[in-house]
């Protein structure tokens, strides 16, 4: 019976000297964040993961440069409305095809007291250059030369016209911090994933994977003029889409993306909470695999497919109307798109095709997609293509086994998205049209087995070219010869949605690339 | 008794070599590791060379034996998410759904033993006849469904309680972290634990209330009656304790259930316990998380078994564990 007693005893006072700890923690950070701003702000954040690393290169996904944008900066930034502003780089100028000279900012430092000098930047795009994700996109970059502490110059191995939209990648990272622990590890504990010295906003105050993130705000942080008054972020995953909207809806968060279609109507009509959807350049497209279905080598028969799908319709019923239907890949932002192309739609024409093809009574084929939204389109396809006969086994499976689907290029019909990593149409030529190249990358997503080296020659034409007019008509062309050899069959471009407490101002945070920049958010009492 | 042990440890080694070879040959169709761990635009040269680094190459039989002989030491592998060994993640995890589980079979308890006696000593009344209905519906109704209406009405409508997570939680001597024992733990532990115990309390009151129905009949309890037993000496202590075998039976039984229904509760409230790091595990083919979990709910199974089977013995004396026998 003793024993018992001093079991308890000790439990007793483990829990009442835990909870004198817990006060006592709270006080501390409440301290620091009053010293420094007295209107500071705490901003409760419900996204649908948590970035796997707090490396900037370790993985090239919308999650990272998220994370990135509040614990760095980069040299230049997209706006809300799609423009690049200097951030880390004041101002540029082009001495020739080849070269470019940047000029960095000055008294900038970064989290570890060390100041931002060219150094730094030639260290991040060499370590870029060596991470698996990224070097693609870096490839072309040939050298970045030191003129002085505070100016270099970008070297191209080819004319890049894209090469300001690829500096957006470019997060300076500290170089003396980093020194020497810079692996970039897809697999095991890296020093970068777990530590971090950046210039950004924000700094981490507490890390537990896959349940929160706890950022307060940077008391030396260069950018004065900015009236950000966050002074400390909360991010916590919350993976099923009905509790993300309860906890909103419970006032546990404050902000929350994504918000299902089905939940869009319903907070519309919430008072006190800002839903905001925009068209994202994302978009949505059924490859069909010619190499695997010799029937899909007829061109009638892939007019005939294209015809028998009603993308508006998908739009109306399974995306409530909140994404765009597509008649070509490049949104309307981008240079290669082209307006009269529009999503076509005619039953009675895509039969005859059919029938003059000799498939009046149609074939069967196997279709892949992944879960969520994409099964719900997956089904509407389904028996809009019934209707020309065309029987479909369809099988959603997980986002795993949905890639390597299309590494073995192991089915018929694919429904896929993409997003443009540069903001541009050749970036989805380059990953989704042209020929297929292990060496180079391009065509990894290519699985209708379609190959024209006319259109490869464009692409790689278009990647070197200066002149804007002669790009954007490259780029037109291909996408008319893709729309005219009916190689696939665009379906939409999705849309992003947020929803906040109206305090929060979610317009002014939000843009169609799905960055936020918190550190310049201004909420409201 | 220590023979009896000794046996079920024996057991439980073969248990876990056949959940070992199962998790193992499920893996292979989960999907490529690899894949999830880059982003879209990677060459499928880095990806080939990633695989290579990490023996993902290697034949069925060479990965499986390099599994077994680390796990012999202790070594299960490290997760790929999240960068630890696979053990400690599990470990870091499983006080939230023990807790859960625990809270979820309190409450059974106390809802369950009351609720199948008085339907069962008063058959014919109005309020027996309720508690049967909500158990039919609480029996047919799948729980994602009780859990998600829980969340929405009383999160999402009434704001009475939280909707996620597990709220402040307090370290137990640096080995355990407890939401018991702290109001904003115990606040978070509400919704979760009612929609678990809400599967699992209206077959305990039925299974309960037919027990008691047939014991009832039985002479001694009229025997006990007639000598002027207070009804409630005759009802909880000679009838419920006699019929305590069939049911701890089937609670041993229903702790596999609970493990199965923690992964779906935990998934809608967010509760960060082994169920939802089991399917986010899966999603992710994160395969060193998903093998270490099956192990770990393969020796609750082995130990909840072996823990029942020595319960018998305190609610029925006659029931001998098999040791003389040998």
């Amino acid at each position: 019976m003793k024993g018992l007693y001093f079991v308890l005893t000790l439990m007793l006072a483990t829990v009442v000297s835990s909870y004198t700890m817990a006060t006592h923690a709270t006080t501390i950070n409440t301290q620091t964040i009053s010293t420094k701003a007295t209107s500071a702000k705490t901003i409760k954040i419900a996204l649908d993961h948590d970035p796997i690393s707090l490396d900037p290169h370790e993985q090239l996904t919308e999650k990272t440069l998220q994370t990135s944008h509040l614990l760095f900066d980069p040299l230049l930034r997209w706006t809300q409305d799609n423009t690049l502003e200097a951030r880390l780089a004041t101002h540029w100028r082009n001495l020739d095809a080849h070269t470019t000279r940047f000029f960095l900012r000055d008294n900038v430092t970064f989290h570890s007291g060390n100041p931002l000098t060219v150094d730094d930047v030639v260290f991040t795009i060499e370590r870029l250059k060596k991470s698996p994700d990224f070097k693609a996109l870096f490839d072309n970059i040939l050298t970045v030369k030191k003129v002085d502490r505070l100016t270099f110059d970008i070297v191209t191995k080819k004319p890049t016209p894209l090469l300001l939209n690829l500096m957006t990648y470019v997060f300076p990272m500290d170089h003396q911090f980093y020194q020497d622990k810079d692996r970039v590890l897809k697999f095991g504990k890296s020093f970068a994933s777990y530590n971090v010295s950046g210039t950004g906003p924000f700094i981490v105050t507490k890390r537990e994977q896959g349940k929160q993130i706890d950022f307060i705000r940077n008391p030396n942080y260069w950018d004065t003029s900015s009236k950000g008054n966050i002074g400390r972020i909360e991010l916590t995953p919350i993976k099923s889409n009905s509790t993300r909207l309860a906890a909103l809806l419970s006032d546990d968060v404050d902000f929350i993306h994504p918000v299902a279609p089905l939940d869009t109507k319903r907070l519309e009509n919430t008072a006190n909470i800002d839903l905001i959807t925009l068209l994202s350049s994302r978009v949505l497209l059924l490859q069909l695999n010619q190499t695997k279905r010799a029937e899909f080598q007829d061109i009638r028969v892939r007019k005939a497919i294209n015809l028998a799908i009603n993308q508006q319709l998908i739009v109306d019923k399974v995306l409530k109307g909140l994404s765009k239907a597509a008649g070509q890949l490049s949104h309307e932002q981008f240079m290669g798109h082209v307006e009269e192309l529009q999503p076509l739609y005619n039953l009675d024409q895509a039969r005859q095709l059919m029938q003059e093809a000799g498939y009046a009574s149609g074939f069967r084929v196997s279709m892949i997609t992944s879960y969520g939204i994409n099964a719900q389109v997956a089904q509407a396809i389904e028996s809009m293509l019934a209707k020309i006969n065309i029987q479909i086994d369809l099988k959603a499976v997980p986002a795993a086994q949905y890639l390597r689907a299309i590494d073995e290029r192991s089915t018929d019909l694919l429904l896929m998205s993409w997003l443009s990593d540069t903001q541009d149409s050749n970036n989805l030529f380059e990953f989704l049209i042209a020929c297929t190249d292990e060496k180079t990358g391009f065509g990894a997503f290519n699985t209708h087995g379609y190959c024209n080296p006319a259109i490869d020659n464009m692409i790689n034409a278009a990647n070197e070219e200066l002149d804007q007019t002669k790009r954007r008509d490259l780029l037109q062309t291909i996408e008319k010869q893709l729309a005219a050899d009916a190689v696939f069959v665009p379906i939409a471009w999705l849309h992003l949605s947020w929803a906040a407490k109206r305090h929060i101002n979610l317009h002014t945070i939000v843009n169609n690339q799905n960055l936020y920049y918190l550190g310049d958010t201004v909420v409201s009492d | 008794m220590f023979v009896f042990l000794l046996r079920r440890l024996l057991q439980a080694c073969i248990v876990m070599l056949i959940i070992s070879l199962l998790s193992f040959v499920i893996q292979g169709n989960l999907g490529d590791p690899v894949r999830q761990m880059v982003g879209q635009s990677v060459t499928s040269e880095e990806v080939e060379k990633i695989r290579q680094e990490q023996g993902l190459n290697d034949s069925f039989f060479q990965q499986y034996g390099r599994y077994i002989k680390n796990a012999l030491h202790g070594d299960f592998g490290e997760s790929y998410f999240y960068k630890e060994p696979a053990f400690h993640v599990i470990m870091a995890k499983l006080p939230a759904t023990i807790e859960l589980t625990l809270a979820a079979i309190i409450l059974t308890i106390v809802i369950a033993i009351p609720c199948g006696v008085f339907t069962a000593i008063r058959p014919k009344n109005l309020a027996s006849h309720g508690i049967m209905f909500f158990s039919t519906i609480g029996l047919s109704t799948p729980i994602f469904i009780t859990a998600i209406l829980l969340l929405y009405v009383f999160s999402a409508l009434l704001q009475w309680t939280p909707s996620f997570g597990r709220g402040e939680t307090v370290s137990i001597m640096g080995l355990w972290e407890s939401g018991f024992f702290s109001l904003d733990g115990l606040y978070h532990l509400i919704l979760p634990s009612i929609s678990l115990s809400f599967i699992l309390a209206p077959l305990f009151i039925r299974l309960i209330r037919s027990e008691m129905l047939e014991i009832m009949e039985s002479e001694y309890i009229k025997y006990a009656k007639a000598k002027g037993l207070s009804s409630a000496r005759v009802y909880f202590i000679h009838a419920l304790k006699n019929i305590m075998l069939p049911i701890i039976t089937i609670g041993g039984i229903q702790i596999g259930n609970i493990i199965a229904y923690t992964i779906l509760t935990e998934t809608v409230f967010q509760w960060p316990g082994m169920g939802s790091l089991f399917i986010d595990s899966i999603n992710r083919v994160d395969t060193p998380v998903i093998s270490a979990y099956l192990m770990v709910v393969g020796v609750i199974f082995v130990f909840t078994n072996t823990l029942v089977d020595l319960v018998y013995g305190l609610f029925n004396p006659t029931v001998k564990l098999a040791v003389k026998d040998v």
